[in-house]
């Protein structure tokens, strides 16, 4: 029995690349959903009302969508949740046809959306094999000439009779893996399969990942974990409402992402950008977050009124505004004070807060000199720098003005009233990460230290 | 994996723009119906069809009696009827293996169509998830219909034996007959199961009308009782549908040359064309539309 082999090994030099056609060319598909408002499923509504037009929402899930894949290239498709990135896939699969647009694809393509499409826990290794073998494109005969290697690549030659629903989950990762490697796909085309399961379990398919890598097919990893995107990918493109927001380096895509995730900003670049799009007819729907500058939650404004906060944001390094700063960039909050009445020595105060509400930082002017006295009618700008060592994430911002500190009355509070996002790719668990310096000390007698970090 | 880092490196990103078109082939289209492959095709119906096949019979020790209770049962009840209550089947000779047989193939014709009806939603994690022939799921459950039906003829066999039969050359004339049965089947599951993805009301209309051919098929009361009955009319009538033809000249070949054939039933060679006529044109309307619909079926589920 001869061992088909995998695709073929040989690491593809840059310059081949060029002369080979790449892997996947899509070029400006469009897809749109009909979806019918009121469900006119059975024959009878049908002929009740024959000459009504039954009332169908368009949902356009892609709009003239076009990047291209090289072959061997590893390549990820990110977005939000209803970004379109998972149309994208089923259309790149050939599971719904496009509207408008086409898509080249040069080379067997092996889809994995699911683990193993069509596993039945209660067949052995052999007919599940068999069945996701068929499904994934090789005929019935080549599938069982085929049986011995896929099981010799999943090391599972001592389970062949088995049914399915006794592996362990890594051996189940590990089968479907084989079969879709061993159909000779030389592009893969992988959903996020990694989504379901635990640590392990995704770090058995980060394994696998590694594994196609390292023999050269092409994949396109369609996901929202940037962790995979910017550990795998050599290219990365981000989706946002069905259009295709940039195609690049992951690390930028990743922050970009984080952007889309966080920002109303970023998301209403897009908007506008579809609003432009005159074939567009669809009703743009409610945008997921405020305008810039509008207050995200004021419901806990409170204070007397005398002074209100009128305006909050934060500024970068050379005094722009923003709504998101790379991490260990100088950051500056502010906020527009108007006074309503004559004021002395007022406390300024923004709190900067996590995502679960922890007061990670609370800079004002309490241990300052006094302020001095505020005319009503006034209007003040209040900034408060400092060398930002927040860890990437999300915070919000608490502006807040009081009296001082022996009588405290709040003139103006207004609670989480915008947010920022740090933006970057440190790896920690803590809310702050300055910079810091790890060192070890010299051996003594016979204990060897463990390496330096 | 023998080496600690082989990623090979990154190939260049060439420029979008500046690929040329005309050298990528063909833009791939949405699923098929048939795929590119027909073989493919019909091999993937045909694990699908075995795969469940297994299924069923695992983890049942009597797995195979399970699967003879319900005609035996309804045979036997019907048996009664028509020899005791009605003695309708008195006069007929072997009633026991003529009903039988009929409730066989019947059993047969509504196991593969009403089990085609709900197919593509049965497969759904599969239509959704890839991209293969969609002709193979209406296809697999005929194919399993036909793996059942080869069991249930096990005991109309039996029957024929204990009721002192003719074994006869004629008897491999069923072959034909259930392969022109089964072609009846593939064009009504084609059409059933892509319609029902869009119309949710072809399962009550169906069982309905499977219900009613059940009794106007002469599955329960053989022609010769009718024609003793009603004439020669009735008999005519009941030869241009298609199932009662093959009914009828399956009796003929398996039971006894007393039940007559398709063509004596019939009375004329042009009555035959119809249910003829009926089966091929079921078929191209079923492949038409099945070819239609397969590419949308995935999204409309």
């Amino acid at each position: 029995m001869t061992v088909p082999v995998p695709p073929a090994p040989a690491a593809p030099a840059p310059s081949a690349a060029v002369d080979r056609p790449p892997a996947i060319v899509v070029d400006g598909i469009s897809k749109t959903f009909r979806i019918p408002t009121e469900q006119a499923h059975t024959l009878k509504e049908r002929a009740l009302h024959p000459f009504r037009r039954s009332k169908v929402r368009q949902m356009r899930s892609l709009r003239h969508v076009s990047f291209h894949v090289e072959p061997g290239e590893f390549f990820g498709v990110v977005g939000r949740n209803g970004s379109g990135k998972s149309t994208m896939l089923k259309t790149l699969a050939g599971i719904y046809g496009v509207d408008d647009g086409r898509i080249f694809v040069n080379g067997r393509m092996s889809t994995f959306i699911e683990l193993g499409v069509g596993f039945n826990p209660d067949l052995a290794a052999f007919d599940n094999v068999m069945l996701n073998a068929q499904m994934l494109g090789l005929g019935r005969a080549e599938a069982r000439r085929r049986f011995d290697a896929i099981l010799e690549f999943a090391e599972l030659q001592d389970f062949a009779d088995l049914k399915i629903k006794n592996y362990s989950s890594g051996m189940l990762v590990r089968l479907a893996f084989a079969v879709m490697i061993q159909v000779d796909a030389e592009i893969l085309l992988i959903d996020e399969v990694l989504a379901v399961g635990d640590a392990a379990f995704q770090q058995k398919c980060f394994d696998e990942f590694e594994r196609i890598r390292e023999s050269g097919a092409t994949v396109i990893l369609v996901t929202h974990d940037m962790t995979a995107v910017k550990r795998f990918c050599d290219r990365a493109l981000l989706l946002e409402r069905g259009t295709v927001v940039a195609i690049g380096d992951p690390e930028e895509i990743g922050d970009r992402y984080l952007d889309m995730n966080f920002s109303s900003d970023a998301r209403q670049e897009v908007a506008a950008e579809i609003a432009a799009d005159t074939d567009d007819a669809e009703d743009a729907p409610a945008l997921g977050g405020p305008a810039p500058g509008t207050i995200i939650d004021d419901t806990d404004r409170h204070g007397s009124g005398r002074a209100e906060i009128v305006d909050s944001w934060v500024e970068d390094g050379s005094g722009r505004r923003v709504e998101h700063l790379p991490f260990g960039s100088p950051c500056t909050l502010a906020m527009r004070v108007t006074f309503h009445d004559t004021i002395e020595d007022p406390l300024f105060g923004i709190s900067v807060l996590t995502d679960q509400g922890v007061t990670v930082f609370e800079p004002n002017n309490l241990d300052l000199p006094p302020m001095g006295r505020f005319a009503a009618g006034e209007t003040r700008e209040v900034r408060i720098a400092f060398a930002s060592y927040l860890a990437p994430g999300r915070y919000h911002l608490t502006p807040a003005l009081c009296r001082d500190e022996a009588a405290l009355e709040w003139f103006d509070r207004r609670p989480k009233m915008h947010s920022l996002l740090v933006t970057g790719t440190v790896k920690t668990l803590g809310t702050m990460h300055p910079p810091f310096t790890l060192t070890v000390d010299e051996a003594t007698d016979d204990a060897t230290t463990g390496p330096a970090a | 994996m023998s080496t600690v880092e082989t990623v090979p490196e990154r190939p260049e990103a060439r420029d979008f723009d500046a690929i040329d078109r005309d050298a990528l082939g063909a833009p791939i289209k949405g699923p098929s119906a048939m795929g590119h492959d027909p073989r493919r095709m019909l091999g993937l119906a045909w694990t699908m069809a075995t795969s469940d096949f297994k299924l069923k019979f695992y983890g049942s020790a009597l797995g195979y009696f399970w699967q003879l209770a319900r005609p035996m049962m309804l045979f036997g009840v019907l048996l009664l009827v028509f020899t005791v209550v009605v003695r309708l089947g008195n006069d007929i000779e072997l009633y026991a293996p003529t009903l039988l047989l009929g409730i066989v193939l019947f059993t047969f014709f509504g196991e593969a169509t009403g089990g085609a009806v709900s197919a593509m939603l049965d497969r759904e994690n599969l239509v959704r998830k890839i991209d293969f022939p969609r002709m193979a799921v209406p296809l697999a459950v005929v194919i399993t219909a036909l793996f059942n039906l080869a069991l249930n003829m096990v005991p109309v066999i039996v029957t024929l034996f204990i009721m002192g039969a003719d074994v006869r050359w004629t008897w491999l004339e069923i072959f034909p007959l259930i392969a022109a049965l089964a072609v009846l089947a593939i064009a009504v599951a084609m059409i059933l199961s892509a319609a029902y993805v869009r119309f949710r009301d072809v399962r009550p209309i169906w069982d309905v009308f499977l219900q009613a051919m059940f009794y106007a098929s002469g599955v329960l009361v053989p022609v010769q009782a009718i024609q003793a009955e009603f004439g020669d009319r009735i008999e005519r009538i009941m030869m241009m549908f298609p199932f009662s033809t093959i009914l009828q000249q399956a009796r003929h070949a398996m039971i006894a040359p007393s039940h007559p054939t398709a063509l004596d039933s019939a009375g004329a060679w042009w009555v035959l064309v119809i249910p003829v006529a009926i089966t091929l044109g079921l078929l191209a309307v079923g492949f038409w539309y099945f070819n239609r619909e397969a590419p949308r079926i995935a999204e409309r589920l």
